[in-house]
């Protein structure tokens, strides 16, 4: 069940890159057969999807097939909306947010997912200057992706930061335990749902700025972001 | 320079030992457990090292980062677009400027805006700056961690010049935070290019300075040469980027060969030094060359300044659209990338940062091996790691 969902990049914007890409993915498509989920073709760049069972396999097939032999970093995204909502939308200080169960719809990006949590890895053919991003799906009842170590030494320290910031699990990991927290921690710090505390005990301070004024109440709001537009 | 007999290194050699021995904690039967940092100097901030020894030798080696992790992924993610480049600012300070470009091309990427010409090559001038300001300093701290303290005051030195031009412009020696969406803030302040030109000389002056007293120097050599060899595909495995990369014998260079069309390396010519042995001696010396690269390239962007805007067309509030970009540069520790994730809000939903220096550390561990304790020091200098870019 090849779900191809390829979008077509814009031919004229570079049409080299995207041959290349189309040339990877279909020598990826051949040697993974099913267990490809689904890919993405745009802006020079390759997100191919592939099935938990086959993601080791997939990095091997990267490595021997496509050349590339650098590993350029693994990690997680955590697609469910924060629940605590996003402060800088806000004009006034908006307090302490509870988490809103309601507002959880899950939207996934490039190469579409079905679950909360993805493991995405780059790896880059340094000869040929070509990269491919692979993503995986990690179901929410066994948060759990198989290693790549024995494929890529340096992904043992990516696995480390991944398996304590988002809770997923790496099954045949050499040492899996604490890289940047201290041993006892409790949670899993860059999921969506983890409060950043600092920002709920107190307000922003850049909130303070851009309180409006009593006279112009309207004009003063879009000062928040105006920096960058100031030509 | 007088030549320094075998003994004379082999005294140097014990003292340095000596030295280390302080921070030995415990001694066991098995060996001897040396615990380097997190507070030893040669550590470049706060990383630990502990290592278990039989005599002279390491057996077995790990690294504890995390004493400075400031949890950007996640603090980026309550920002809005134009303030997530002051906090990236702080994860390489010594090279600054370079941590804000790859973010702000892999935004504009997503928007689907181009800075103006002169924008981009005022954008690869103030890189390469940063690379100066970054790669001088560790050119002078080389010195300093086998012995030599003399090239560190000589590295301060000219490394003002270099921040005083960086000052000039930006307003900010340390943390510029310089360039924006669509182009950069402001416009070079006149009288700056002869200036600018006449710093470069000093940097060249400073990197003839160092090879004489540093590359030329018996000790220098003898502890370098042939110490802590990485093979060109271990490095790739454990990604190790930048000139630790490219002392392996891996001609790869974003710059040349990226593709990123929001820096102006494309319109210059510069030649990507590499190194075939892999050692600390040639890690150094690549170091040492791109210096030179660099101020060439300074030296032709200033030439061929186009006129023109600085700044783009761009909305005054940004808002980016919906989409994945991934832009990766050749900062001066090495291969910077962030993979920015929008959900078209004022905000990214999710930034990967991928920092050099992590992958260039995660090497260390197989690296220490077998070394001898006084090489330790000397290897992860040639490494060159910042404590922020590890840590993030």
């Amino acid at each position: 069940m090849t779900d191809e969902t390829t979008a077509t990049a814009d031919d004229a914007e570079a049409p080299e890159v995207d041959e290349v890409n189309e040339h990877q993915l279909a020598v990826l498509t051949d040697s993974l057969g099913d267990a490809l989920v689904a890919s993405h073709v745009a802006k020079g760049a390759l997100i191919v999807r592939v099935t938990r069972e086959a993601w080791a396999t997939a990095h091997e097939i990267a490595r021997e097939r496509l050349g590339a032999r650098f590993f350029d970093f693994l990690s997680a995204i955590d697609w469910m909306p924060s629940p605590w909502g996003r402060y800088e939308d806000a004009t006034v200080d908006v307090g302490l947010i509870r988490p809103d169960p309601a507002n959880a719809e899950i939207v996934t990006g490039y190469a579409g997912g079905d679950t909360r949590f993805q493991v995405f890895s780059r790896l880059v053919n340094v000869r040929r200057h070509t990269a491919v991003v692979l993503k995986v799906d990690v179901p929410d009842d066994d948060l759990s992706v198989p290693t790549i170590t024995h494929v890529y030494a340096g992904a043992n320290w990516h696995e480390r930061e991944c398996w304590e910031m988002y809770g997923i699990a790496f099954p045949g990991h050499p040492s899996l335990r604490h890289l940047y927290l201290p041993g006892g921690f409790e949670g899993h710090p860059l999921r969506k749902d983890f409060p950043l505390l600092a920002r709920l005990v107190k307000p922003w301070p850049g909130i303070v700025d851009v309180e409006p004024m009593p006279a112009t109440a309207e004009g003063a709001e879009s000062d928040t972001d105006g920096e960058g537009g100031d030509s | 320079m007088t030549a320094i007999t075998e003994r004379q290194q082999l005294a140097y050699a014990e003292r340095t030992a000596a030295e280390v021995r302080v921070n030995v904690e415990l001694e066991t039967d098995e060996g001897m457990t040396l615990n380097i940092g997190p507070q030893h100097p040669a550590t470049h901030g706060t990383l630990r090292i502990i290592a278990k020894l039989d005599g002279e030798q390491v057996v077995w080696a790990d690294v504890a980062p995390g004493y400075m992790h400031r949890g950007y992924e996640k603090l980026v993610e309550v920002r809005t677009y134009p303030q997530v480049t002051t906090l990236v600012n702080r994860i390489d300070w010594l090279g600054s400027f370079a941590n804000e470009v790859p973010f702000i091309l892999a935004a504009e990427q997503l928007m689907e805006i181009e800075a103006p010409r002169r924008a981009r090559h005022i954008r690869t001038i103030l890189f390469e700056m940063a690379r100066l300001a970054n790669i001088v300093l560790f050119l002078g701290d080389l010195g300093v961690q086998l012995g030599a303290v003399t090239p560190a005051f000589y590295a301060f030195r000219d490394r003002e010049h270099v921040l005083d031009q960086i000052e000039a412009v930006t307003g900010g020696r340390f943390h510029p935070n310089f360039d924006r969406i669509g182009g950069l803030k402001d416009d070079l302040p006149k009288g700056w290019i002869a200036d600018t030109k006449a710093v470069m000389v000093r940097i060249r002056n400073f990197c003839d300075e160092i090879e004489t007293l540093l590359f030329g120097n018996e000790i220098f050599e003898t502890r370098t040469r042939g110490v802590g060899v990485v093979p060109a595909d271990v490095a790739l495995a454990y990604g190790m980027s930048g000139a630790n990369l490219r002392a392996s014998g891996v001609d790869w260079d974003l710059r040349r060969d990226g593709g990123i069309t929001g820096l102006a390396h494309g319109d210059l010519d510069f030649k990507v030094w590499t190194h075939p042995d892999g050692d600390s001696f040639a890690r150094c010396w690549v170091r040492l060359q791109e210096t030179r690269e660099a101020t060439k390239m300074i030296d032709q962007l200033c030439d061929g300044l186009p006129g023109g805007p600085i700044m783009a067309k761009v909305p005054r509030i940004i808002k980016v659209p919906a989409g994945e970009a991934y832009v990766e540069t050749e900062n001066p520790l090495g291969a910077m990338g962030y993979y920015v994730v929008s959900k078209g809000d004022l905000g990214p939903f999710r930034v990967k940062i991928r920092s050099a220096s992590f992958n260039n550390v995660s090497v260390v561990p197989w690296l220490l091996r077998g070394v001898y304790v006084p090489d330790i020091i000397t290897i992860l200098a040639s490494l060159y790691f910042i404590l922020g870019d590890i840590d993030r």
